[in-house]
């Protein structure tokens, strides 16, 4: 037996959480065979020995341009129906769990999204994550091939020793109309100010404790000072004090900077849930009982509209020095 | 977080309940719809009898009528959530789906309900057009957003940001207590993703190191940031 990963290509690479996904996949202990769709995907192929693929599987149609998840789950089941594995692993994206959910709804499978463990067997035993990452559900999956997705930054990729680069099939997928009913049929580019939040090294956010929308000058400040983006807690965009593309947490974005700050925010499950990610996390709170303290590596405890000016200074003293 | 003594749910005896995000805007969104071009809003959700509550809030900020799929407070897996919906959704233009349950996140109801009913399906949007018997989807993508246009009838899955939701006045919320809510109780088929038990992770409960009070810790901020290479 095998088992079929779906792999999304990042400009001839290998996306990040696709190489969690293959992770993920070693765990069942099969030979790994690679699915690879739309551009990039021949390029981004080589590479996948290391990750304990044996053969890639390049889809090849010209229409296959433009996204579209009802015919990257078209190439899902046609390349399983022929090489019949024993689970289908996609990455914890948000069109890794769209295909494979559509895969679940053509072949009638079940399909357990968010999985941190599996563990190979007849039903397959599982971990999956729940509420962002703030709660473990132990589960049995019933049917054949199993349907996983990874869950996002849970699980480390890592790389097997001697491995060849993997044999690279081409195959054409029976596409149909009806698998390209839904695609993208356009794409806005953005007009982007400053350093992605979900991309930035170092994020300065703030919560209700920042008190208003010109509470977050200081912050500001301090992103300036060190080239980071400027986040918020879910309070804050509710309360309209700063846009939602700003929103750090479940419903927002999941960053992983190298420095989360947290100023003001008090640490709900929500929120940890869009930061954990992060390698460290600093925590600014007038309260030393605030349940971000649970989560922060480093906590100062004050008055931010004292403490982050502060911080700005000092680092402008060093910098000048 | 604390479980229950079975392992199978929240400890919720003193918590209280909410809408979660996504599926709030999804019914904003969805009253805003009907406001500009007419029509009706139905709000389903599948829960304890006592979700009921959940229900008036939404009819409160604008919908017309509730549906409650009404289980013994067991959680479903999606396919049995996807098959109860699906009985109660055939006769509506556009279906409007949270991306993902706040609490199981399982990522596919939605498109499990819009294959049994033969229906187009885009998730993870921001912004919603109805016009002309279509709806412009609108999903931010790194850089930027792409968009998908389908035909109505369709189904789609919204997250929050596409709107702020509004707070019902008080007078809303007495008309809400008027307006009709039906109770089904459907039965599920067997879970096929089988829930054994929920676990609380491991490592919650680290103790941060506290680099000081006010003001003067900001040398010691800026040697942690230093050491981290971010200074």
């Amino acid at each position: 037996m095998t088992v079929l990963v779906l792999v999304e290509p990042d400009g001839g690479a290998v996306d990040e959480l696709s190489l969690q996904a293959l992770a993920l996949a070693r765990e069942l202990g099969e030979p790994l065979e690679a699915l690879l769709v739309g551009p990039g995907g021949a390029e981004a192929a080589g590479g996948l020995g290391a990750h304990g693929v044996v053969r890639a599987h390049v889809a090849d149609d010209e229409r296959l341009g433009a996204y579209a998840p009802g015919a990257w789950a078209r190439c899902v089941t046609d390349l399983a129906a022929t090489l019949e594995p024993s689970a289908i692993v996609a990455p914890g994206s948000n069109r890794g769990n769209e295909v494979l959910a559509h895969v679940g709804a053509r072949l009638g499978l079940p399909f357990a999204a968010n999985c941190t463990h599996v563990q190979p067997g007849a039903p397959l035993e599982l971990t999956r994550v729940r509420w962002g990452g703030s709660l473990l559900e132990e589960a049995r999956l019933h049917g054949s091939p199993a349907l996983l997705s990874s869950a996002p930054h849970m699980v480390a990729a890592g790389t097997v020793n001697g491995a060849d680069a993997p044999q690279v099939d081409r195959f054409a997928p029976a596409l149909d109309d009806a698998d390209l009913a839904v695609r993208v049929s356009e794409h806005v580019e953005a007009v982007t100010s400053g350093i992605s939040l979900a991309e930035a090294k170092v994020v300065v956010s703030g919560g209700r404790g920042v008190g208003s929308a010109e509470g977050f000058a200081i912050l500001e400040e301090l992103a300036e000072q060190l080239n980071a983006a400027v986040g918020c807690s879910r309070v804050v965009t509710s309360a309209g004090w700063r846009p939602h593309t700003d929103q750090v947490g479940q419903t927002g974005t999941k960053v992983s900077p190298d420095l989360y700050i947290a100023c003001g925010i008090s640490g709900a499950t929500q929120h940890i849930a869009g930061c954990k990610g992060a390698k460290k996390i600093l925590a600014i709170n007038s309260d030393a009982e605030a349940p971000i303290l649970m989560s922060a590596d480093y906590a100062v405890i004050g008055d931010l509209t004292e403490i982050v000016p502060a911080i700005t200074a000092e680092l402008r003293k060093a910098q000048a020095s | 977080m604390v479980l229950t003594a079975d392992e199978q749910a929240l400890e919720t005896r003193h918590l209280g309940f909410t809408i979660s995000p996504h599926e709030e805007c999804g019914v904003e969104e969805a009253v805003r719809i009907v406001e500009q071009q007419g029509g009706e809003v139905t709000v389903l959700t599948l829960g304890p009898p006592e979700a009921e509550e959940q229900i008036r809030e939404t009819l409160a900020i604008g919908a017309d009528r509730g549906i409650l799929l009404a289980t013994d407070g067991e959680e479903w897996d999606p396919e049995a959530t996807a098959a109860a919906i699906v009985e109660q959704a055939r006769d509506y233009n556009l279906i409007i789906f949270g991306n993902e349950s706040a609490d199981s996140g399982n990522y596919q109801v939605g498109i499990r309900v819009a294959y049994a009913l033969g229906r187009p399906v885009a998730i993870g949007l921001k912004g919603l057009t109805v016009a002309d018997g279509r709806v412009r989807c609108e999903q931010e993508v790194s850089g930027g957003r792409d968009i998908y246009d389908l035909p109505l009838p369709a189904v789609v899955s919204v997250l929050e940001g596409i709107n702020l939701p509004r707070y019902p006045s008080v007078p809303a919320k007495l008309r809400a207590r008027q307006k009709p809510v039906e109770t089904i109780t459907p039965q599920p088929d067997e879970a096929r993703l089988e829930k054994v038990r929920l676990v609380v992770p491991a490592g919650q409960g680290k103790q941060a190191e506290i680099l000081g009070e006010g003001a003067g810790a900001a040398p010691a901020v800026v040697n942690v940031m230093r050491d981290l290479g971010v200074a």
